[in-house]
C-alpha cells in the first residue's frame, strides 16, 4: 500500500517536473527561432537552382518558406507549427524533420547508452580503485588515464582507434555506420539494433552491429571518463571518511563488504547525477564521433542542415536536446529519490 | 593470577600532520578485567578517544600505533593482520560512537544494519537474522519493533538512533565494549535511558565497558573505575566516589572544581578553573557576592514582554501560546529538551524569524510586527544581540577575528576608522580576547577563543539584550567556567539582561535569576531558579532535574525533592 503511494506521488511529481519546464522549452523554442535568422546566409541562395539562378526564382522560393514575412509573423507560424506537431520540412533531405529525427535518434541513443555503459565500467572501478588508496601509484595512474582522456580530443582518438584496431591490426569492421552495408538489418522493432537483433534471436547479426557501434562507442567513453571517475574518487573518499564506515569496521564486516554495501552505495549518488549531465552532452556533442565513423545521427543531420542554412532541422534538433535534457533530469531526480531514502518526494 | 581482558602497555600514537607528527599519546596503561566498568575522562585533545581507536584498531589513516602493546586476552592487537582484526571486531570487541545518526548507514535500513553486523561472524539466512535482529531491538527497548527494522536512520531520533548503534555493537555478544561519548548531544533524560540501558545489558551479558565522557558526573555514575587523561597521559586512576571526593592529582583537581554541580555557585567554578589552559586571561575577578542589583524605578518599562507568542512549521506548533516577561539587567533561563521549542523561542526573540501569532515588546513597543527579514534596519537591532551556540560555524571562516568583531559595529553604528577600531579592541578585551589574536582566523584559534569572539562580537554594539543559545554547549567544562564567569561579569558592568537557553540545568541554576522550563512549546514551570531547582513543583522539571548524572559531594538529589 505505501508502496503503491509512493509510486503514485513519484508519478505526480514527474508530471509536475515535466509541466514546469514548459516555459523552458518554450523559451528554447524562441530563442533557436530567433538564433537561426541572425545568423548570416540566406536558406533561398542556397536552394536556388544554381549559382546563376536569378533574382526572381530566388524571390518566389523565399516566398514560398515564407521567409518574406516579418518575423515575428514567421514566430507566430513556426509555434503554431510546433503547437500541431510539425517542425517543419528539410529542405536538404526533402522528409519531414520529424520523420528524419525519429529515424536518426534511435542511433544516436544507441551510441550514446553505449558509450556511457562502457564510461561507467570504466571510470566507477578506477575511481574507487584511486579512493582506496590515496596517493599511491594506482591513484596516480588513474589521474593520468583521466586526463589523457580529456587532453584528446574525440576526432582524434577516433582515428587513432580506426588506426590501430581496422587498419593495422583488422580487428574492427570498417568505421561506415551503423551496419554492414550488405548486411540484412533486422525487422524495425525498437530501432535499437543491438536490441532488436537481440529480439529476433539474430546473434551473427548482433555481433556485426556490435562490432560497428564498438570503437565510435569507446571513442566517446574515452572523452567522459575524466569527471566520472574523478567524481567517483571524491565521493568515495568522503565516505570512506565518514563515521557509519568505521561502524562497519568496527563489527567486522567483510571488506567488500564495507567497501561496495556500505561506501560504494552512497558514493554513488553523486556520480549519478553527473552521468545524467555527461549524458546529454554526449548526445548532442558526439557530433565529431558521428561524422569520424560516418554514424547517422542526429548530431551530423543537424551539422549538415546548418551548415546548409536549413533553419526546420536545426531547430527541430535544438527542441530534440532540450526535450532529451529535461527527461534525463527527472530520470535522474527520480532514480536518487530511489536510491536514496533520505530525497523526500516534494 | 588471571590475565586481565584488555591491557594496554605504555601506548604511544602519533598523528602525522601538515606541521609533522603529533604525540596524541605519550605512554598510557591500564588493566580492564572481564565484567568491569571503567570510565576515561578527560577534555578535548586529552586522547581519551584515540586510545579507543586505538585498542579497537579504528584509527583513521594518520594515525599510527608509535610503540608500546596491547594485549586483548593476553593477545597483541596491534600486530595482529587486517583479517584476523576483522574476526575480533564486532565478536570480541565492539564501539559505539558520539554521533549516532552519522555512525548508522544512511541509506540502508535498521534490520539491514543489524543483519549484516550478526552475519558478519555467523552463517545465518536472511530471515534468521532478520527475526534475530528484531530480537536486539526488542533488546534495546525499541518501541515498535517490527515497523522499526525496516525505518532508515534519518527517521528515528538521536537516541533511538544510538539505541540501535547499541543493538549492533551487541549483536554477536563482544566480551568488551567501547562507549566514545554515547550520550553527547542527546537530552538528559534520554541520556539517563540510554546510559541505563547499557549499564543494564552490559551488566546482564558479562560485557567489559569503557565508557569515554568529558562528564565526570556519567562517569562516576556508571563505571566502577575512572581515569583521569591529560595531554595524552593517564594522569591519575581511582574509583570515583575517592577521585572526585579526593581528587590527588592537579588536574583532576582543576576538573573536579570547574564540573558544575547541584550545589556549586559560579565562583567556586571559576576559582577552579584558574590556570586551566584558555582560562588565562579574563577569568579571575567574578563577583563574589551576589548582590541583588537595586530595583528599577516604579514606572520603568519591562525590557522585554512575550505575550502569546505561538510559531507553527508546517502544522506543527514548535511554540504554544508562551508568555514571559524580563527587566532590565534580568538574566532568565530557558531550559527544555530539543523539540521543547527553546531555540525557535530565542530566534523568535532575536527577530531572526517571524511568529505565527502574538506579540512581543522590546521596552514597551511592538517588535514583533516587524517582519524578520526587515528586522536589521530597526533601530532594536542593536538592542538584542545573540550569541551561538557553536563557535566554529557561526564565524565566517574567511574572516579574521578583528573584522568579524567590527562586522555588526559597522552596520549598525556609525563608528569607523580609528573609534571603529578602538571599539573593536574594547569589545576584545572585555572579553578577555587578547589583541594579538585578532588578525587570527577562526582555525588558527581553540575552542575558547572562538566562543570569546562570539561574545566580543555581540556586545560591540552595546546591546542591552543578549540572547545566549547554549553559548558553551561545545567547550570543555574548565573552558565553559571561564567563559560563564566572564559572561556574568559583563552582565553586571553592563546591567544586559540576559536570555540563557541551555540543556545543562546546573548551569542555567547558577546563571539566571529566573527559570522557565519548556515541553513541547509550552511553560511547564516558571519560578525564581533556587526555588525552581530545589523544590520543582511540575513532574516534568523533576525528571529533568533527577536525569542529570552528578557526584558527590553534596546531598543525592532524592533528599532535596
Amino acid at each position: 500500500m505505501a508502496q503503491a503511494g509512493s509510486i503514485a506521488r513519484t508519478a505526480g511529481r514527474a508530471g509536475r517536473r515535466l509541466l514546469s519546464s514548459a516555459p523552458a522549452l518554450f523559451g528554447v523554442l524562441v530563442f533557436t527561432f530567433l538564433l537561426m535568422r541572425v545568423l548570416p546566409g540566406d536558406p533561398a541562395v542556397f536552394f536556388a537552382s544554381g549559382p546563376n539562378a536569378g533574382k526572381a526564382e530566388i524571390e518566389a522560393l523565399r516566398a514560398q518558406m515564407g521567409l518574406d514575412k516579418p518575423i515575428p509573423e514567421q514566430l507566430v507560424r513556426y509555434l503554431g507549427d510546433i503547437g500541431t506537431g510539425q517542425l517543419g520540412r528539410s529542405m536538404t533531405t526533402g522528409q519531414p524533420v520529424l520523420a528524419d529525427l525519429r529515424e536518426r535518434l534511435p542511433a544516436s541513443l544507441e551510441l550514446t547508452f553505449s558509450a556511457l555503459l562502457i564510461a561507467l565500467l570504466l571510470s566507477v572501478p578506477l575511481g574507487v580503485v584511486a579512493a582506496l588508496r590515496p596517493g599511491s601509484p594506482i591513484d596516480h595512474g588513474v589521474r593520468l588515464l583521466c586526463a589523457l582522456g580529456v587532453c584528446v580530443p574525440t576526432f582524434v582518438s577516433g582515428l587513432l582507434l580506426i588506426y590501430v584496431f581496422y587498419y593495422l591490426l583488422g580487428y574492427a569492421p570498417d568505421p561506415t555506420g551503423r551496419i554492414d552495408v550488405f548486411a540484412a538489418s533486422p525487422p524495425n522493432i525498437t530501432s535499437f539494433l543491438l536490441i532488436d537483433f537481440a529480439l529476433t534471436g539474430d546473434w551473427a547479426g548482433w555481433r556485426a552491429a556490435a562490432s560497428q557501434l564498438v570503437l565510435p562507442a569507446v571513442t566517446m567513453a574515452l572523452f567522459v571518463i575524466a569527471p566520472l571517475a574523478r567524481i567517483t574518487r571524491a565521493s568515495m573518499l568522503a565516505v570512506l571518511g565518514s563515521e557509519f564506515i568505521r561502524t562497519a569496521r568496527s563489527v567486522g564486516l567483510s571488506r567488500p563488504r564495507v567497501i561496495v554495501t556500505y561506501a560504494l552505495r552512497n558514493a554513488i549518488l553523486p556520480v549519478l547525477t553527473i552521468a545524467g549531465i555527461v549524458f546529454s552532452t554526449m548526445l548532442g556533442a558526439n557530433v565529431l564521433v558521428e561524422k569520424v565513423f560516418s554514424w547517422p545521427g542526429v548530431a551530423s543531420y543537424a551539422l549538415d542542415a546548418l551548415l546548409a542554412s536549413d533553419y526546420a532541422p536545426v531547430q527541430g534538433f535544438v527542441l530534440l536536446m532540450a526535450a532529451i535534457f529535461v527527461t534525463v533530469n527527472l530520470v535522474v531526480d527520480i532514480l536518487y529519490g530511489i536510491a536514496d531514502p533520505r530525497v523526500s518526494v516534494t | 593470577m588471571t590475565i586481565p581482558l584488555l591491557r594496554i602497555e605504555d601506548l604511544r600514537v602519533t598523528f602525522s600532520t601538515r606541521n609533522g607528527p603529533v604525540e596524541a599519546l605519550r605512554g598510557v596503561s591500564f588493566d580492564l578485567r572481564a565484567g568491569e566498568t571503567l570510565g576515561i575522562v578527560g577534555e578535548s585533545g586529552s586522547g581519551k578517544s584515540v586510545t579507543a581507536f586505538a585498542a579497537t584498531r579504528l584509527l583513521d589513516r594518520a594515525g599510527r600505533i608509535a610503540d608500546g602493546r596491547i594485549l586483548f586476552r593476553g593477545q597483541d592487537v596491534s600486530r595482529l593482520s587486517d583479517k584476523e582484526m576483522r574476526l575480533l571486531h564486532g565478536a570480541a570487541l565492539s564501539m559505539i560512537f558520539q554521533n549516532p545518526r552519522a555512525a548508522l548507514n544512511p541509506i540502508r535500513t535498521v534490520g539491514l544494519q543489524l543483519a549484516d553486523a550478526l552475519r558478519a561472524h555467523a552463517e545465518m539466512s536472511a530471515a534468521a537474522a532478520r527475526a534475530k535482529a528484531l530480537d536486539l531491538l526488542k533488546a534495546v527497548l525499541i518501541r515498535d519493533p517490527e515497523r522499526r527494522l525496516d525505518a532508515y536512520p534519518h527517521e528515528l531520533s538521536g537516541g533511538m538512533c544510538q539505541r540501535v548503534m547499541i543493538a549492533i555493537a551487541i549483536a554477536c555478544e563482544p566480551a568488551l565494549l567501547i562507549a566514545d561519548e554515547p550520550t553527547t548531544g542527546l537530552d538528559v533524560t534520554t541520556q539517563k535511558t540510554v546510559m541505563d540501558l547499557l549499564a543494564r545489558i552490559t551488566a546482564e551479558r558479562g560485557m567489559a565497558m569503557i565508557l569515554i565522557t568529558h562528564d565526570l558526573g556519567l562517569a562516576a555514575q556508571y563505571c566502577g573505575r575512572v581515569a583521569v587523561m591529560e595531554h595524552g597521559r593517564l594522569v591519575e586512576e581511582a574509583e570515583p566516589a575517592r577521585l572526585f571526593s579526593a581528587p590527588r592529582h592537579p588536574y583532576t583537581k582543576r576538573l573536579v572544581a570547574a564540573s558544575p554541580r547541584l550545589d556549586s555557585t559560579l565562583h567556586d567554578l571559576v576559582a577552579g578553573a584558574a590556570g586551566a589552559p584558555g582560562g588565562a586571561p579574563g577569568g579571575a575577578g567574578v563577583a563574589r557576592a551576589d548582590a541583588p542589583r537595586p530595583a528599577d524605578p516604579a514606572g520603568t518599562p519591562l525590557l522585554l514582554e512575550v505575550r502569546n507568542l505561538v510559531k507553527r512549521y508546517d502544522g506543527a506548533v514548535a511554540v504554544d501560546d508562551v508568555s514571559l516577561a524580563m527587566r532590565r539587567g534580568e538574566s532568565l533561563g530557558l531550559v527544555g529538551e530539543s523539540g521543547s521549542g527553546k531555540s525557535t523561542m530565542s530566534r523568535l526573540i532575536c527577530r531572526l524569524i517571524d511568529a505565527s501569532a502574538g506579540d512581543i515588546l522590546f521596552d514597551g513597543e511592538a517588535i514583533g510586527a516587524i517582519p524578520a527579514r526587515d528586522f536589521h534596519r530597526s533601530r532594536f537591532r542593536r538592542d538584542i544581540q545573540i550569541v551561538f551556540q557553536d563557535p566554529n560555524d557561526s564565524l565566517n571562516p574567511r574572516f579574521s577575528a578583528f573584522d568579524s568583531i567590527a562586522q555588526p559595529v559597522k552596520r549598525l553604528t556609525d563608528l569607523r576608522g580609528a573609534a571603529l577600531r578602538a571599539r573593536v579592541l574594547e569589545s576584545a578585551d572585555r572579553s578577555g580576547l587578547p589583541p594579538d589574536l585578532l588578525d587570527r582566523f577562526p582555525h588558527q584559534l581553540s575552542g575558547g577563543q572562538k566562543a570569546r569572539i562570539g561574545i566580543a562580537r555581540a556586545i560591540a554594539v552595546r546591546p542591552r539584550l543578549l540572547v545566549l543559545d547554549e553559548p558553551t554547549a561545545a567547550l570543555d567544562v574548565s573552558v565553559q567556567a571561564v567563559i560563564l564567569g566572564l559572561l556574568d561579569r559583563l552582565r553586571r558592568d553592563d546591567d544586559l539582561a540576559f536570555l540563557f537557553v541551555s540543556h545543562d540545568l546546573n548551569v542555567v541554576r547558577m546563571m539566571c535569576d529566573r527559570t522557565i522550563v519548556l515541553q513541547a512549546g509550552r511553560v511547564v514551570e516558571e519560578g525564581p531558579s533556587a526555588a525552581l531547582f530545589a523544590r520543582p513543583r511540575s513532574a516534568y522539571a523533576r525528571e529533568l532535574l533527577a536525569a542529570i548524572p552528578h557526584f558527590a559531594p553534596g546531598p543525592p538529589l532524592a533528599a532535596i525533592a
